[in-house]
C-alpha cells in the first residue's frame, strides 16, 4: 500500500512538471543553432540548451521562459562592451558553466552580466565573469541561488564601477562559494531580507567586500573579506548574523574590517579581525553581541561612535591591537566580560583562568586621541607610553564603566 | 720675536689681562711670576691662541695669532697637567703628533733621556702621572721649536725628572731658543731665567733683568737662611707696591 | 681632520663603553627576534627603543668624551691645526663610532636570525638611517653643551634636561595644546611642531614606513596628504638634514671662540 502510494506520488510529480517533455538543444559553430539567442528563441519551456566550447559574441540575451542553459567546456559569451549580456525575467532558469566577459560600461544604466528581474528559483552557478560592470544583478527576486561563480571586475574609480553581486528588493537568496574581486562592492544587499551569504571570498574591491543597506534578518558566515577599501558595511538594518568570517587586511587611512551603523539586535560571533585599520567601527548601534571573535593586530579593535547601548562583548580575544577599544560619546549598559586582552597586566594567583584584577581596555592615549584626533601624531611616543602607564596605575580619565571585571588569562578558542 | 700690544681679556666680570704690552726678544728666557689669578696662564694661553683676547694684538715672528694656527709650528708648549687619549699606546701618540706636525723631531733623544722605551707599547691610561708628565715634556720639545712655553713645568715632577728638565732647558737655551716659563718655585725661575716679568691683577707690575732685581734688594734686608736673595727681592717689590 | 678622526676612532673603539653599547644592541636584537617570531613587530619595538635611547646615549657619550679629552684637546690646539679641524674630527669620530655600533648591533642579529623579507629589510634600513641621524644630531648637541659648560655636572644636567624635554615634555606640551585648542584646525601647527623636534621627526618618519602609518591618516585629512605622499617624506628628510647641519655649524662657531 505504501509503495503504491509513493509510486502514484512519483508519477504525479513527474507529469505535473513539464520537464519530462523537455529536450536538449545544442549550440555550436557547426550546429543548427549557431547563437545562443537563436536557440533561446526557438526553445520551449524547460528545455536545456547546451552550448559547446567556443566564443559567442552576443549581448542583451533575454531569457523569458524557464530554461537550463549549460556551457560545455566553458564557452565564452563576449558582450563586446555593447550592453548587458543576459536578462532573466522568467522563473526557474539556470545558467551554468560559462565564461561571461566584457560588459558595457554605462553611466546611465547599471549594465550587468546577468540581470535577474522579478523572478524566482533562478540558479547561477559555475560561471566565470570577467571585465564586467555589474556582475549578477538581482532585482525583486526570491529563492535564487548564486554559487561557485568567479566575478572579476576592473574597477578603478568608485563612481564609474559596479558591484559584483547586487541584490535589490530580494528575499531568500543564497550566495555561496563565490570569488569576487576588483569591483566596487563585492556583494551588495539593499532592501533584501532572509538572505544567506556563505563561504565567499571577496577581495581587492574598491569599496566594500560586502554591503548591507536596509536589509534585515540576513546571515553571512565563513566569508573572507580581504584587502577591500573596507571589509563589510552593515547599515540601517537589524537581525544580521555575522559568523565565522575573516576580515583581513583592510588597511588604509579610512579602512575598517566591519562598519556597523544604525544596527540593532545583531550577532557577531567567532569572526577573525586581522590587521585592519579599524577592526569594527560601530556607530549608533544597540544590542549587538560580540562573542568569541579574535581581534588581532588591528589599529583599533573596536571603535564606538555615537550613542550605542546595551552591547555585549564577551569572550573575545584582543591580541596586539594598537588600541583595543575606543569610544566617543555616551555608551551605556555595555558589558565587557571574560575577554582575553594581550595588554592585561594583572595576575591570576588562584589559577582559575580569570585575572584577579579588572582590566580597563580604554587606554588614556586612545581616550585623548578620540577627544582630539590630532593627537594621533604622538602615537608610539614615550609620552603616550608614560601617559598610559600612569593612567593604568591611577585611573582618572578613562571611564569606570568600561571595565572587564573578569578578564580571561588565556585565549579562548 | 713675540710682540704683544694692548692685550685685554675678561672672563665674565673678572679681568684677567688689563692692557699688556710686551716684547720678548729671541734667545731670552723669560720667567713669568705673579700670585694666583694674576693672569700668567691667561697671558701664555693668549700667546698660544687657546684663549682668545678681547682686544689687542699678538705677533709671533711677524705673524698675527688670531685666526691663525700656522705660527704654532714654531711653538712648543708644556701644559700644567697632561691627559692623553686613554686607549692609545705611547708610540701611537708620538706617531700622531709627528703626523700632525710633520716636522723634524728628536724623539730618540727624549725616549732615551726619560727611559720611555719600556712604555712605548703600553696604553696611555695605564701610565703613572709622572710618566705622563715626561711624555708631555717630550712632546713640548720634540719638534725643536723656536719658542718654548712652559706653564708650571715643575708641578708633579719627581726630582730626577726635574734635573732632566733643567738640562733640557739649558740645552735649548744654548741653541738660542726663546723660552717663557711660569712657576711658583722662585729658585727654579731664578736658576733658568734671564728676564723676569711680574704680573699683578692682569697688568705688568714689573719687568727686568734678573740680575737687576737681585742687586736692588740685597743691601736693605738682613739675611735669612730660608729666603734666597731673589725671593727677598720679589718680596720687596711687592711691599713697595703696597706702600 | 682625518688624522684627528682616526685617532679618535681608534681611541673609542678600543674603549670599554662602546663595546657595551654595541653588545646592548646585539642582545636587544637577538632577544627581540627570538622572543618575537613576528619580525615587523620586533622592528616596531626596536624603533621605540632606538628613537629614545640613541639621543640619550649620544648626549651622554659625547659629553663624557669631550670632558675626558679636554686636556688633550688643549694639546691639539697648540699644534698647527685649525680649531675647526680638531672639533670636527673629534665630533665625527664619536658620531661614527656610535653609529657603527648601532648599524652592526641591529643588523647582525637580524641577518643571522634570518626569516626576513624585503619589506623588513627596508624598515630596518630606515630605522638604522634614522638612528644614525639622531646619533649625529645629539652628539653635536652634546658637544655644544660641553663646550659651553666647563662644569661637568652642569653639562650633564643640561644634557639630561634636553633629552627629557625633547623626548617627553615637548610631546606633553603638544598634546595639551591639541586638547586645549581642540576646536580649531590644528593640523598644520601640530605638523610643524613635530618637524621642529628631531626625536618626533624621526619617530614620524619611521612610522611613515611602518604600516601603522594608516592610523595617522585616519584622523586628519592633512596628515593623510602629508604622510601619504612622497612630498611628506621629502620635506621631513630635508628638515632632518637641517637638523643634522644646524647644530654642527653652531658647534663650530662656539668652539672657534672658546677659551681653554
Amino acid at each position: 500500500m505504501n509503495r503504491f502510494g509513493f509510486f502514484i506520488l512519483f508519477i504525479i510529480i513527474i507529469f505535473s512538471s513539464k520537464k519530462l517533455y523537455s529536450k536538449n538543444i545544442k549550440v555550436c559553430s557547426t550546429c543548427e543553432f549557431k547563437s545562443l539567442e537563436m536557440a533561446i528563441e526557438s526553445s520551449c519551456n524547460y528545455d536545456s540548451i547546451i552550448v559547446e566550447k567556443g566564443i559567442y559574441k552576443e549581448f542583451n540575451i533575454i531569457i523569458s521562459k524557464p530554461l537550463t542553459i549549460f556551457g560545455k567546456g566553458t564557452p565564452t559569451i563576449d558582450g563586446n562592451y555593447r550592453g548587458e549580456i543576459f536578462e532573466i525575467t522568467s522563473e526557474n532558469v539556470t545558467i551554468e558553466g560559462f565564461n561571461i566577459i566584457n560588459v558595457g560600461e554605462s553611466f546611465k544604466n547599471d549594465n550587468a552580466a546577468i540581470r535577474i528581474k522579478n523572478s524566482k528559483n533562478v540558479t547561477i552557478k559555475n560561471n566565470f565573469f570577467e571585465n564586467i560592470f555589474f556582475g549578477i544583478y538581482l532585482e525583486k527576486s526570491s529563492f535564487c541561488k548564486i554559487y561557485n561563480n568567479s566575478v572579476t571586475g576592473k574597477a578603478t574609480e568608485e563612481l564609474y564601477s559596479g558591484n559584483g553581486i547586487h541584490l535589490w528588493h530580494c528575499k531568500n537568496i543564497l550566495i555561496e562559494n563565490n570569488i569576487i574581486k576588483n569591483v566596487r562592492d563585492g556583494i551588495y544587499l539593499e532592501f533584501s531580507n532572509q538572505c544567506n551569504v556563505i563561504n565567499n571570498i571577496s577581495q581587492n574591491n574598491l569599496r566594500y567586500g560586502l554591503h548591507f543597506m536596509f536589509s534585515n534578518d540576513d546571515t553571512y558566515r565563513k566569508n573572507n573579506f580581504q584587502n577591500n577599501g573596507s571589509g563589510v558595511a552593515v547599515m540601517f538594518s537589524r537581525n544580521i548574523e555575522m559568523l565565522d568570517n575573516v576580515f583581513q587586511e583592510n588597511w588604509g587611512s579610512a579602512s575598517y574590517g566591519l562598519l556597523i551603523k544604525e544596527i540593532n539586535d545583531s550577532k557577531i560571533t567567532n569572526n577573525v579581525f586581522l590587521k585592519n585599520t579599524l577592526g569594527v567601527n560601530m556607530e549608533g548601534s544597540n544590542r549587538i553581541s560580540f562573542k568569541g571573535n579574535d581581534f588581532i593586530k588591528n589599529g583599533w579593535a573596536i571603535r564606538v561612535r555615537g550613542a550605542s547601548y546595551s552591547n555585549s562583548i564577551v569572550k573575545n580575544n584582543f591580541i596586539n591591537n594598537t588600541f583595543d577599544i575606543s569610544y566617543n560619546g555616551n555608551i551605556n549598559k555595555n558589558l565587557l566580560h571574560k575577554n582575553y586582552w594581550s595588554k592585561y597586566n594583572g595576575y591570576d594567583i588562584n589559577k582559575d583562568g580569570i585575572g584577579d584584577l579588572p582590566h580597563r581596555p580604554v587606554s588614556l592615549f586612545s581616550y585623548v586621541v578620540n577627544k582630539s584626533p590630532g593627537a594621533i601624531l604622538l602615537i608610539r611616543s614615550l609620552f603616550a607610553l608614560i601617559l598610559d602607564f600612569s593612567e593604568r596605575a591611577y585611573p582618572i580619565f578613562t571611564p569606570t564603566y568600561l571595565i572587564d571585571n573578569e578578564p580571561s588569562i588565556n585565549k579562548s578558542e | 720675536m713675540i710682540e704683544i700690544k694692548n692685550l685685554h681679556k675678561k672672563f665674565d666680570d673678572k679681568i684677567a689681562l688689563n692692557g699688556i704690552n710686551l716684547k720678548i726678544k729671541q734667545g731670552s728666557v723669560l720667567g713669568i711670576l705673579g700670585p694666583n689669578g694674576s693672569g700668567k696662564t691667561t697671558l701664555i694661553k693668549s700667546i698660544l691662541n687657546i684663549v682668545i683676547p678681547d682686544c689687542g694684538t699678538i705677533k709671533i715672528m711677524g705673524s698675527k695669532t688670531l685666526n691663525n694656527s700656522n705660527y704654532l709650528k714654531n711653538i712648543g708648549y708644556l701644559s700644567q697637567s697632561a691627559e692623553f687619549p686613554q686607549n692609545l699606546k705611547v708610540y701611537q701618540l708620538f706617531e700622531l703628533m709627528k703626523s700632525i706636525r710633520s716636522q723634524q723631531n728628536d724623539q730618540k733623544y727624549f725616549i732615551e733621556m726619560f727611559k720611555l722605551n719600556e712604555f712605548l707599547h703600553k696604553k696611555l691610561n695605564s701610565l703613572s702621572g709622572g710618566t705622563k708628565q715626561k711624555i708631555n715634556i717630550s712632546l713640548a720639545f720634540l719638534f725643536n721649536p723656536q719658542i718654548i712655553i712652559l706653564d708650571e713645568p715643575t708641578s708633579g715632577l719627581d726630582p730626577i725628572s726635574l734635573i732632566h728638565l733643567k738640562k733640557i732647558i739649558q740645552r735649548e737655551k744654548e741653541k738660542g731658543k726663546t723660552i717663557l716659563v711660569t712657576s711658583h718655585i722662585m729658585s727654579f725661575i731664578e736658576e733658568i731665567s734671564d728676564d723676569i716679568l711680574f704680573l699683578l691683577e692682569g697688568s705688568i707690575f714689573f719687568k727686568g733683568k734678573i740680575n737687576e732685581v737681585k742687586s736692588k734688594s740685597i743691601t736693605k734686608e738682613k739675611s735669612d737662611n730660608f729666603i734666597t736673595d731673589f725671593e727677598r727681592a720679589i718680596i720687596n717689590i711687592l711691599k713697595n707696591k703696597n706702600d | 681632520m682625518i688624522k684627528i678622526l682616526s685617532y679618535c676612532f681608534y681611541d673609542i673603539t678600543r674603549g670599554y663603553w662602546i663595546s657595551i653599547y654595541l653588545s646592548f644592541y646585539l642582545f636587544l636584537g637577538f632577544g627581540l627576534l627570538f622572543l618575537n617570531n613576528d619580525i615587523s613587530s620586533a622592528i616596531i619595538t626596536l624603533m621605540n627603543i632606538v628613537i629614545y635611547l640613541v639621543p640619550f646615549i649620544s648626549l651622554i657619550f659625547g659629553l663624557t668624551y669631550y670632558y675626558s679629552s679636554r686636556e688633550f684637546t688643549e694639546l691639539l690646539l697648540v699644534q698647527p691645526l685649525k680649531r675647526k679641524t680638531i672639533v670636527l674630527g673629534q665630533f665625527l669620530g664619536v658620531s661614527i663610532c656610535l653609529s657603527l655600533s648601532l648599524v652592526f648591533g641591529l643588523s647582525i642579529p637580524f641577518f643571522l636570525v634570518g626569516a626576513y623579507n624585503i619589506e623588513n629589510i627596508f624598515d630596518l634600513f630606515v630605522l638604522i638611517v634614522l638612528g644614525c641621524f639622531l646619533t649625529f644630531i645629539f652628539t653635536s648637541i652634546s658637544y655644544i653643551i660641553s663646550i659651553m659648560n666647563d662644569n661637568k655636572i652642569r653639562g650633564l644636567g643640561y644634557s639630561i634636561l634636553i633629552w627629557l624635554f625633547l623626548s617627553v615634555i615637548y610631546d606633553g606640551f603638544l598634546m595639551s595644546f591639541l586638547i586645549y585648542f581642540e576646536q580649531y584646525p590644528l593640523e598644520k601647527i601640530s605638523l610643524a611642531f613635530v618637524l621642529l623636534n628631531p626625536i618626533d621627526l624621526a619617530r614620524t618618519l619611521m612610522i611613515l614606513n611602518l604600516d601603522i602609518s594608516a592610523l595617522l591618516g585616519y584622523t586628519g585629512a592633512l596628515y593623510k596628504i602629508y604622510f601619504g605622499t612622497f612630498n611628506g617624506i621629502i620635506v621631513s628628510s630635508i628638515i632632518l638634514f637641517i637638523w643634522l647641519l644646524a647644530p654642527v655649524i653652531l658647534m663650530l662657531r662656539i668652539f672657534k671662540k672658546k677659551d681653554f
